[in-house]
């Protein structure tokens, strides 16, 4: 049996990794993805312990936090879309438009 | 077998493939290439879900995170590509702060499980509990989660529409 | 190495020796499905199709191989390498995988996994990958466009297809394979005949999903060259088409888990025996049918005008003659290896037939344009699988609840959901669609 200490470390591995890519990175996308993969680590914490205390409650939650992602995912992407369209770039140092 | 080398032999495969393809996703120069290695990773976890007795959960990651979310990504990254971005710089100004400052973060949550780890290895208990999955989830989803359940459907209708206003030429 | 050290990976054994067996026999089941559908296509344009290589072009299939192994293997000069390997890769694995869960016979099963058909469902939806990436990786404008259009298409189509085997799901009540087949054995009746708007759904969804006439405009030659296939050759090309043909025998084996009764005989629940013996009348028939066909094979064999043809028709001939040897004496062995044996037969016909009617649609209708295909996948099959769904769980509500029988209370819904159907189906103005062009036979 793989003790639960196990997994947990695995999703904070997957959640550190993730901030790097948030932080670092210029290209929005890419930022969106390291957000996928924030999401993904949080989403094995919570089956982790719903094995370890016999509920099926941190599935439930796991199924909403995909379901929050789609949509999040979708949004993100076309919002994206609409700013590339007019400003020809993908890249968050280049979206300052708000910037006196 | 069953009870010893086998399933940690399946747990190091997939969890360093999900770490592996994770690093390889921030690393990547083209957003194509982070886009496989994410698809890797997400798969990499549907394998842990599988090994934590979680198999509605599997199908449905692979369904909707690789066979939807990534889709729409791989979409989105074919339509705003350019040809100059594999010239530009991929990090900012702040990488170095940053990287420190999260590698910090990761430690931070990682002492108490380390110096707890004996606290937290409580056996897990039988699988009768949470078998049939399917059949628990769904009834779960429907019983005692069904506001929730109704708010998500709710939620997407939303996201829906505002993709689609926010991706079209003209409204 | 004695028996009991084998302990250990005997649960293994014989999926792996499954497994092995697919991968072996799907290229050159693939390679005579293509062989049959030119015969097919010969048959419907009134000629004869291919019959030079073997006798009647039965080695066709083999000539091809050969030709497509041999080939030069070409990669396009500013093509992301990396990708343009992968993405075949991705499309071959994922049409493959999807037999691990695919119910051959009571027997004849990979894996019996509690949420098989989610698997294969989610195991199909990453050949999606395979496509998209082959057609970006290509560097061509006509791949990729050619991608996209195919996997708008395939994104479309899944959701319908989805929902319609989610209406066949209500009636079978759980999500592995085997327990769907054995639900129909329950029930009595194939879920065809309780659920046909559904099948219909269904049928039309696989069709796009394998990118199959009419819905082929992403691969059809006069359109964008080949679509994503365009700048492969050799090999990789003959893998697509592989995972192409793999992929159409997967959703024929769902649809006939879900629909057509799985390895269940036709009539299952009359039993004629032959007088004074166990074995059922209807047992015989694989065994008759491999009979005829190996009497035509030697009736053949004299004709054919080279010696080695002779030969190789004799061949096939005493190959029936063997299968049908093998049908009759498992009708008549324990019903362990009779049902193993006849729930393949059955099985393999069932999807045979299917395919047949996927080889007739292509050569019957005329290709849906891109816009045409969208709006059917999105303003008429997927609204019509959600009230297909909805009244199912109508039906079934009745059913438990109000004491209805089962069969009135799906005759019911389904001539709802018809009207349904038939209130969907007429033409409304759409915006940016062309307007019909004025004809002179208009009547003014």
């Amino acid at each position: 049996m793989i003790p639960t200490t196990h997994y947990l470390f695995l999703s904070l591995a997957l959640f550190t990794i993730g901030v790097v890519g948030v932080l670092t990175r210029r290209n929005v996308i890419i930022i969106l993805m390291s957000i996928e993969l924030i999401l993904n680590a949080v989403n094995i914490n919570l089956v982790a312990f719903s094995r370890m205390f016999g509920s099926v409650n941190g599935q439930i939650f796991a199924i909403f936090i995909i379901t929050d992602a789609a949509a999040e995912a979708a949004v993100g992407l076309g919002i994206i879309i609409a700013f590339f369209r007019n400003r020809e770039t993908v890249l968050a140092d280049e979206m300052d438009l708000l910037k006196w | 077998m069953a009870n010893g080398l086998l399933p940690q032999i399946v747990f190091y495969f997939f969890a360093a493939l999900a770490v592996v393809s994770a690093i390889l996703v921030v690393v990547s120069r083209s957003a194509i290439h982070s886009a496989i290695f994410l698809i890797t990773s997400l798969l990499a976890t549907a394998g842990i879900y599988l090994q934590l007795e979680a198999e509605f959960l599997f199908v449905v990651q692979i369904i909707l995170y690789v066979g939807g979310i990534m889709v729409l990504f791989v979409f989105v990254i074919m339509l705003v590509n350019l040809d100059v971005s594999l010239h530009q710089l991929q990090f900012n100004r702040q990488w170095l702060v940053a990287t420190v400052l999260a590698i910090v973060l990761g430690i931070h949550f990682s002492l108490p499980l380390w110096l707890d780890r004996g606290v937290v290895n409580l056996p897990p208990p039988s699988a009768a509990t949470m078998q049939p999955n399917s059949e628990m989830i769904g009834q779960a989803l429907f019983q005692n989660y069904m506001l929730p359940f109704e708010i998500a459907s709710i939620l997407l209708l939303v996201a829906m529409i505002g993709a689609v206003v926010m991706a079209k030429r003209r409204i | 190495m004695d028996l009991h050290s084998l302990e250990p990976i005997r649960p293994y054994i014989l999926p792996v020796i499954y497994a092995v067996v697919i991968v072996l026999v799907l290229p050159l089941l693939a390679g005579y499905i293509v062989l049959l559908e030119r015969k097919v296509m010969a048959d419907m344009q009134a000629r004869l199709g291919p019959m030079r290589v073997g006798p009647h072009g039965l080695l066709q299939p083999i000539a091809d191989a050969v030709k497509l192994l041999i080939k030069e293997d070409i990669i396009p000069d500013e093509a992301d390498k990396a990708i343009f390997l992968l993405a075949p890769l991705l499309s071959v694995t994922a049409g493959m995988l999807a037999y691990a869960a695919l119910p051959f016979g009571p027997v004849f099963q990979i894996a019996d996994l509690n949420v098989g058909l989610l698997f294969i469902l989610a195991v199909s939806s990453m050949g999606i990958y395979g496509i998209v990436l082959g057609g970006w990786a290509s560097n061509s404008h006509y791949s990729l466009m050619g991608a996209l259009r195919s996997a708008a298409q395939l994104v479309s189509y899944e959701t319908a297809a989805g929902l319609a085997l989610v209406s066949a799901l209500l009636l079978g009540g759980t999500l592995s394979m085997k327990g769907l087949v054995e639900s129909q054995a329950h029930a009595g009746l194939w879920f065809i005949f309780l659920a046909p708007i559904a099948f219909f759904i269904y049928l039309v969804g696989s069709i796009a999903e394998t990118n199959r006439a009419p819905f082929d405009l992403p691969e059809a030659e006069s359109e964008l060259v080949a679509g994503y296939m365009t700048e492969y050759s050799g090999f990789r090309w003959s893998l697509y088409f592989l995972a192409e043909y793999a992929n159409m025998i997967v959703v024929a084996g769902i649809a006939t888990t879900l629909f057509l009764g799985g390895w269940l005989r036709p009539l299952a629940r009359v039993h004629l025996r032959v007088p004074a013996t166990d074995i059922e009348m209807m047992d015989l028939i694989p065994a008759l049918a491999f009979l005829v066909v190996a009497l035509y094979c030697f009736r053949l064999a004299p004709r054919q005008p080279v010696p080695v043809q002779k030969l190789v028709m004799a061949a096939a001939g005493a190959l029936m003659l063997l299968l049908a040897a093998v049908m009759g004496w498992s009708a008549a062995a324990a019903p362990g290896i009779r049902e193993g044996v006849h729930g393949a037969f059955w099985f393999i016909a069932k999807v045979l037939v299917y395919l047949y009617g996927f080889l007739w649609f292509r050569f019957t209708f005329p290709r849906y344009r891109f816009d045409q295909l969208m709006h059917l996948g999105w303003s008429f099959l997927i609204p019509l699988a959600l009230v297909n769904v909805i009244a199912t769980g109508i039906a079934l509500a009745l059913y438990r609840e109000m004491g209805w029988g089962l069969a009135p209370a799906l005759l019911l819904t389904n001539l709802i959901t018809l009207a349904v159907a038939a209130w969907l189906a007429v033409e409304r103005p759409r915006p940016g669609a062309a307007l019909p062009i004025p004809s002179a036979l208009d009547g003014d």
